[in-house]
C-alpha cells in the first residue's frame, strides 16, 4: 500500500472541496478500495473519508419513490421493508452480492462504483488499459471466463461486477451528486456509466471530486420483479450472468418490461430494443427467443467466456417465463 | 524410553481394559476457547519491541536468469531498513516435502521466485518498497504450458515406482467390456486460511523461528541446513497453525530469507505472505492428465486395471504427485498397470496438497468405475462389492484391517441408496452418486514424553502440531485414558521443536503415531506406579486420578510423594508394517441437484462411512472427515488455479476467483464410522483420518451430476459451462 494522506469530512461540501485535488478518492465502506490499495491497483494520494456524512437515511418521497442516502449499507437497503415490498428486484440483487460481512460495510454510493474483477486488472505485473491507460489489454487472448461479451472494445473487455446497480438500472434510478463547485447534479443511471472505448480507465461520467450523495428510485413499477444471478458457487462469487427483470402483463399481453443484465458488459446492461420486442406481445418462448436474439445480436465471446452467450439466452427465457407465467 | 517398532500386531493391555472412557469420546477441542477468544497466539501475532517487517521481491519473469537488481528506489523510501539480495544462502524454493531446493543460484525456475527481501519499519512500507525494487532479467525459453511439453516416462521423481503386473494389453483385448477414459484435474492451491507467516529472531548465534508449519522437526533441520547451522541452534515454534493442507509441510523460502534479513539488520523480523504471493512461494498440487482402463467380464469382474497419469514439476523440486497411489489396492484384477509420468514446466513447485495421489486419482478411477457400472447395467455399489480383493492385489500382502464392504453396506443403508430416485423438482434435476475412498496408512517414527506430576496431573510433550485437527485434545485423551485422568488433568505442550520428535502433521500419520508414543510412555509410568503399589501393572486399575490394586485405592498425588514420574515413549514402523497392506477406507454417497436451465450444481447431501481403525475422538475425527468431504465438493465444483501460459502467472491467486466452497455450497454432511482397532498399524490402533474424507468425494459428486443430468464431465472442476450443452432443451 502506498502512503496516502487522510482527511475526515463532516459535511458534503467540505468533502468535495477536499477531494478536488489530483489523486484524491472518497472512502466510505472501503470494501473494494482498500483491497485494491493493498494490491497497489489503486494508489490514491489522498483519501477523503465520507463515512460520517449524514447520508445514511432512506426516505420515501411524495411521488412514492425512495431517496437512498449514499452511505446506506447494502444490508440495510436490502432489509428495508419498503424496498422488500415495492422494489423486490433491488433487495434480491443486494442479497445476491458479496457476503453478509461485506454487505454490512459496503455502501450504496460505493457499490455503484465497484471496480471490475478482471484478473488482469488485479495483477499489476500485467498490461491493463483500465489500470494503466495505453498499456494494452491482457484479457483479450488471455483467460476471460468472467469477462464481458457485450459493449467491449479492443482496449478492454472487463465486466462491471455489481448486482445492486443492475437492479437500479432496471428500476430507472437517478443518481444525485454534489460537484466540487457546490452544484448538484441529477444523472440518470442510464447515462451514468461509460463504455470502455479507448478510455476504459474512465468508467462513469463523474467529474473529479464529484460525490454521489443519493440514489433515487422512481415510484414502484408495475408488475412482477425478480433478480436471477448465475455464478460459479452458491455465494460469494460474481455473476457469470444476472438478470434484473420487472415485467407486467395485462390482458394476456406484456404491458411493460424492464430488463437489465449483470456479468455481460462493462456496465449494468440494458437494451431498450429487447424490451420493445416484448411489449404488446403475448408471452411465448418464440417472443422470448426473439428478445434474446436482439440482446445477443452483437455479443462476442473471447474464448473462455463464450459460454455466457448461450447461458444468457437460457436464463433470459427462464426469467421471462417466471415473470409472465401464471 | 519405552520404544516399540511395529514388528508384531500389538494392543496395549491397558487400552483394552481402560476405565476412564475418555479416549474416543467426542471431547471438544481443549484449545478451542483460546482460539475463538483470540488469545491463541499465531505466528504473525505478538512481537517484541524493535521487530521489523519484511516483504519478498519476486522474479518478474518465469524463466531465464536475473541479471541485476536495482534497489535504489526501494532504499530511498522512508522507513526502509534494508534491501537484501545475493546472499548465497538464499533459497529459490521451498523444501517441498522432499528436500531442499537449489540455493544461491540466479536461475529463475518460475515467475515470482524470491530474489530479494526488503526489511522496513512496518508491513505496508515493506510491501511498498518491494514493489519498487527493479529486477532486471533475461528470460529464457519457457515451458508455461504443461500440455505442450514432452512427457518423460523415464524419470526418478516421486516415491511411487511404476507397477506392471501381468499382461495388461492381452487382458484388455480379452475383456468383454472395457472402459477407457481420460480425465484431467487442474492446479489446486493448498489454500490455508492463515497465509504463511513467520517471526524470526537471533540471540547468541541461535535462531528462533515462530512460524506456521505442519512438521516442525523437519522444518528445524531444513532451516539449519539452509543457513549452515547446527540443528541445536535452531528452535521452531508453531503452537497454532491456521490450516496446512500440505502447503506447510516444508519450509518456505520466505523463512530462510527472513532469517538472513534478521541477521543483517540485527532485529527480529516478521513476514507474512500476501495472499497472491502464496501462489508462487508455496507449492501447489500439479494439474494432471489421467487415463483409466478397466477390463471386466460381463458379470462385472475386473480382469485388467490400469491407472496412468502425467504430473508436472519444475527443475527446482523433486516431488511428483503419486497419481495412482489410492488405486493400487482398491480393486481386484489380475493384470495391473500404474504409473506417473512427468512433464517439466517453468511454474512454481508442485507438492503434497490434501491427499496427494488419492484426492485426484480417485476422481478418475471412481468415475471410470461408475462408467463401467453403467455399461454393465450394474449398481455401482454391487460392482465394487464384486471386486473387493482378499489380499493386496499388487503385492499379495494381507490387509491389516479392511472394512470397505461394511462401509458400502452401512453407507448404502443409511443413505437410502436402494430407494434413490432421480427426477426433477421444478428446475432442478436430482441425481445420486457414490464412490469408494481409500487412503494409505503410514506409521512414522514418533516420540513423546509424559510427566505425571507430583500433583497427580499429567503433561504430554512432543513436537507435534495441531493444524486445526484436534491434536491437543487427542493427546490429552490418550494420556487420560492410560493414566485414569480426566482430560482437564492433562496438559499438552506441542509445537516446539525442543520437545521430543514426532512425525508432525502430514500424510494422515500424525495422530496415530503421536498418540502411540504417548501410550508407550504411559506404559512405563504405569509400571512405575505398579512398583509403588506392590502390584503388577496388569493388576492396576486407574481412574479419576486414583490407582486401585489389591483392594487399595490411592490418589496419584499421594503415591508420588512429591516426585514426578517422567517417561518417554517411541514408536515407529517395523516388520509388521512391512508385512501388511494398510489403508483407511470409506464410501461416499451424494445427492446433487443440477439446474436444468443453467447447469448450476448444488450438492444436497453427502454421507460417508469410514473405516479408520480406532477413533481417537469421535468429534474431531468426524470434523476432519467432514472437512475432507467439503474439499471434495470444492474441487469437484470450483477449485481451479489457472495458469496464463503466456507468462507463467496464476491469474486467480486469491479467494475471490479461486473458488473454494463457501458455506452456502455445503449441505448437510453425515459421517459414520466402522470402528475396528488396527493392531498392526500402531500401538493405539488408529489409521489415518485427515486425508480420507477428500478421497473419492469429488468422484461421488461427479457421478451424481451425471446421474442427474446425463452429462459426464471428465475435466475437473465441473463448472456449469461444461454441462450447458447437455442440458435438456428449454
Amino acid at each position: 500500500m502506498k502512503t496516502f494522506t487522510y482527511a475526515k469530512a463532516n459535511d458534503a461540501e467540505t468533502a468535495v472541496r477536499d477531494a478536488h485535488v489530483s489523486g484524491a478518492k472518497f472512502i466510505a465502506g472501503g470494501t473494494n478500495l482498500l483491497d485494491l490499495m493493498k494490491l497497489q491497483v489503486e494508489t490514491p494520494e489522498k483519501l477523503v473519508d465520507i463515512s460520517r456524512l449524514p447520508l445514511g437515511e432512506i426516505e420515501e418521497r411524495e411521488d412514492g419513490g425512495l431517496t437512498i442516502g449514499a452511505l446506506v449499507p447494502n444490508s440495510d437497503l436490502a432489509a428495508d421493508p419498503r424496498v422488500i415490498a415495492k422494489y423486490e428486484v433491488l433487495s434480491r440483487a443486494l442479497l445476491a452480492g458479496a457476503s453478509g460481512q461485506l454487505r454490512n460495510k459496503a455502501t450504496t454510493g460505493g457499490n455503484l462504483l465497484q471496480r471490475t474483477r478482471c484478473y488482469y486488472f488485479y495483477d499489476t505485473a500485467t498490461a491493463c488499459n483500465k489500470r494503466e491507460p495505453g498499456a494494452g489489454c491482457s484479457a483479450v487472448g488471455g483467460f476471460n471466463r468472467v469477462l464481458a461479451v457485450l459493449g467491449t472494445s479492443d482496449h478492454c473487455i472487463a465486466t462491471h461486477p455489481g448486482d445492486m446497480p443492475v437492479a437500479m438500472r432496471a428500476l430507472d434510478a437517478t443518481i444525485i451528486t454534489l460537484k466540487a463547485d457546490g452544484d448538484k447534479r441529477r444523472i440518470s443511471i442510464h447515462d451514468f456509466y461509460r463504455l470502455p472505448g479507448d478510455t476504459p480507465n474512465i468508467e462513469t461520467v463523474l467529474e473529479p471530486g464529484e460525490l454521489i450523495t443519493h440514489a433515487e428510485l422512481p415510484a414502484p413499477p408495475k408488475g412482477r420483479q425478480t433478480y436471477r444471478k448465475v455464478r460459479d458457487r452458491a455465494s460469494y462469487a460474481f455473476a457469470l450472468v444476472s438478470v434484473a427483470g420487472v415485467v407486467s402483463v395485462e390482458d394476456g399481453r406484456i404491458a411493460s418490461a424492464a430488463l437489465a443484465f449483470g456479468g455481460l458488459g462493462p456496465m449494468p446492461w440494458r437494451n431498450a430494443a429487447v424490451e420493445a420486442a416484448l411489449v404488446g406481445k403475448a408471452p411465448s418462448d418464440a417472443v422470448f427467443n426473439a428478445a434474446a436474439d436482439i440482446l445477443l445480436a452483437d455479443a462476442r465471446g473471447y474464448g473462455s467466456n463464450d459460454f455466457k452467450i448461450p447461458l444468457t439466452r437460457r436464463v433470459l427465457i427462464a426469467t421471462l417465463r417466471d415473470l409472465t407465467g401464471e | 524410553m519405552n520404544e516399540m517398532t511395529m514388528d508384531r500386531a500389538y494392543r496395549p493391555a491397558r487400552l483394552a481394559r481402560a476405565q476412564q472412557n475418555v479416549l474416543g469420546a467426542p471431547v471438544p477441542r481443549i484449545e478451542g476457547p483460546a482460539k475463538v477468544s483470540g488469545t491463541a497466539t499465531y505466528a504473525y501475532e505478538g512481537a517484541e519491541a524493535g521487530t521489523a517487517y519484511a516483504a519478498i521481491v519476486g522474479a518478474p519473469v518465469g524463466s531465464g536468469r536475473v541479471t541485476a537488481i536495482d534497489t535504489a528506489a526501494a532504499e530511498a523510501l522512508p522507513g526502509v531498513i534494508a534491501v537484501i539480495h545475493g546472499d548465497p544462502r538464499m533459497v529459490t524454493g521451498g523444501s517441498n516435502s522432499q528436500g531442499i531446493a537449489h540455493s544461491g543460484t540466479d536461475r529463475v525456475f518460475h515467475y515470482g521466485q524470491p530474489v530479494a527481501i526488503v526489511v522496513a519499519e512496518d508491513q505496508a512500507i515493506a510491501r511498498d518498497a518491494a514493489a519498487l525494487v527493479v529486477v532486471h532479467a533475461a528470460p529464457g525459453a519457457d515451458r508455461f504450458d504443461r500440455n505442450a511439453q514432452p512427457v518423460e516416462r523415464d524419470h526418478d521423481l516421486g516415491f511411487l515406482p511404476a507397477i506392471d503386473i501381468g499382461d495388461l494389453d492381452v487382458a484388455l483385448a480379452a475383456a468383454p467390456v472395457v472402459v477407457d477414459r481420460s480425465y484431467t484435474t487442474p492446479v489446486h492451491f493448498p489454500a490455508a486460511l492463515e497465509p504463511h507467516a513467520s517471526t524470526v529472531s537471533w540471540a547468541d548465534g541461535k535462531l528462533l523461528v515462530r512460524t506456521s508449519n505442519q512438521v516442525i522437526g523437519g522444518a528445524r533441520g531444513t532451516i539449519a541446513k539452509a543457513l549452515g547451522l547446527a540443528k541445536e541452534d535452531v528452535r521452531v515454534l508453531a503452537p497454532y497453525v491456521g490450516g496446512g493442507f500440505g502447503g506447510k509441510t516444508g519450509v518456505g523460502p520466505e523463512v530462510i530469507l527472513a532469517a538472513i534479513a534478521a541477521e543483517k539488520v540485527g532485529r527480529p523480523v516478521k513476514i507474512a505472505l500476501p495472499r497472491a504471493q502464496t501462489a508462487y512461494l508455496v507449492h501447489h498440487r500439479s494439474a494432471t492428465t489421467q487415463r483409466v482402463r478397466i477390463g471386466a467380464t460381463e458379470d462385472g469382474r475386473i480382469t485388467a486395471f490400469a491407472h496412468e497419469g502425467v504430473a508436472a514439476q519444475n527443475d527446482d523440486a523433486s516431488f511428483l504427485e503419486p497419481i495412482p497411489f489410492g488405486s493400487l489396492p482398491l480393486y481386484a484384477g489380475e493384470a495391473r498397470r500404474f504409473r506417473t509420468d512427468l512433464v517439466r514446466v517453468d511454474l512454481p513447485a508442485t507438492g503434497a496438497v490434501r491427499a496427494p495421489g488419492e484426492a485426484i486419482g480417485t476422481f478418475a478411477v471412481e468415475c471410470a468405475m461408475d462408467e463401467l457400472a453403467e455399461r454393465l447395467g450394474l449398481d455401482p455399489v454391487e460392482l465394487r462389492r464384486r471386486n473387493e480383493p482378499e489380499v493386496d492385489p499388487v503385492n499379495g500382502k494381507r490387509f491389516s484391517t479392511r472394512r470397505l464392504l461394511d462401509c458400502y453396506d452401512e453407507g448404502a443403508r443409511r443413505f437410502g441408496w436402494a430407494d434413490r430416485r432421480k427426477g426433477r423438482e421444478g428446475d432442478w434435476l436430482i441425481g445420486h452418486g457414490m464412490a469408494a475412498a481409500l487412503r494409505g496408512n503410514f506409521t512414522v517414527m514418533a516420540e513423546a514424553r509424559v510427566t505425571l506430576g507430583a500433583d497427580g496431573r499429567a503433561t504430554v510433550e512432543t513436537d507435534m502440531t495441531d493444524i486445526g485437527t484436534g491434536t491437543y485434545t487427542i493427546l490429552a485423551q490418550t494420556a487420560g485414558e492410560m493414566l485414569g485422568l480426566a482430560v482437564a488433568d492433562v496438559a499438552v505442550r506441542i509445537g516446539d521443536s525442543d520437545l521430543p520428535a514426532s512425525a508432525g502433521s502430514g500424510g494422515s500419520f500424525g495422530a496415530g503415531s503421536a498418540c502411540s508414543a504417548v501410550v508407550l510412555a504411559c506404559e512405563d509410568i504405569i509400571a512405575a506406579l505398579a512398583l509403588r503399589m506392590n502390584a503388577s501393572p496388569e493388576e492396576l486399575t486407574l481412574h479419576d486420578g486414583c490407582v486401585v490394586a489389591g483392594g487399595r485405592s490411592v490418589a496419584l498425588a499421594d503415591l508420588l510423594h512429591g516426585e514426578p514420574i517422567v517417561a518417554t515413549g517411541k514408536t515407529g514402523p517395523g516388520t509388521e508394517t512391512q508385512a501388511t497392506s494398510q489403508a483407511s477406507h470409506g464410501a461416499h454417497f451424494v445427492e446433487v441437484a443440477v439446474n436444468a436451465i443453467t447447469g448450476e450444481v448444488r450438492v444436497r447431501r453427502m454421507l460417508g462411512v469410514f473405516d479408520v481403525g480406532r477413533v481417537l475422538n469421535a468429534k474431531t475425527a468426524a470434523n476432519q472427515l467432514i472437512g475432507g468431504m467439503v474439499w471434495g465438493l470444492s474441487y469437484a465444483l470450483g477449485e481451479e488455479a489457472v495458469v496464463d501460459t503466456r507468462n507463467g502467472h496464476f491469474i486467480n491467486p486469491d479467494f475471490g476467483e479461486y473458488h473454494v466452497a463457501v458455506h452456502a455450497d455445503v449441505p448437510r454432511i453425515e459421517v459414520h464410522f466402522i470402528e475396528e482397532i488396527d493392531d498392526s498399524a500402531n500401538p493405539v490402533g488408529a489409521k489415518g483420518v485427515g486425508e480420507l474424507g477428500i478421497s473419492g468425494a469429488g468422484a461421488a459428486v461427479a457421478n451424481a451430476i451425471h446421474d442427474a443430468c446425463g452429462v459426464r464431465v471428465r475435466d475437473f472442476p465441473v463448472t456449469l459451462d461444461k454441462l450447458l450443452a447437455g442440458l435438456p432443451p428449454l
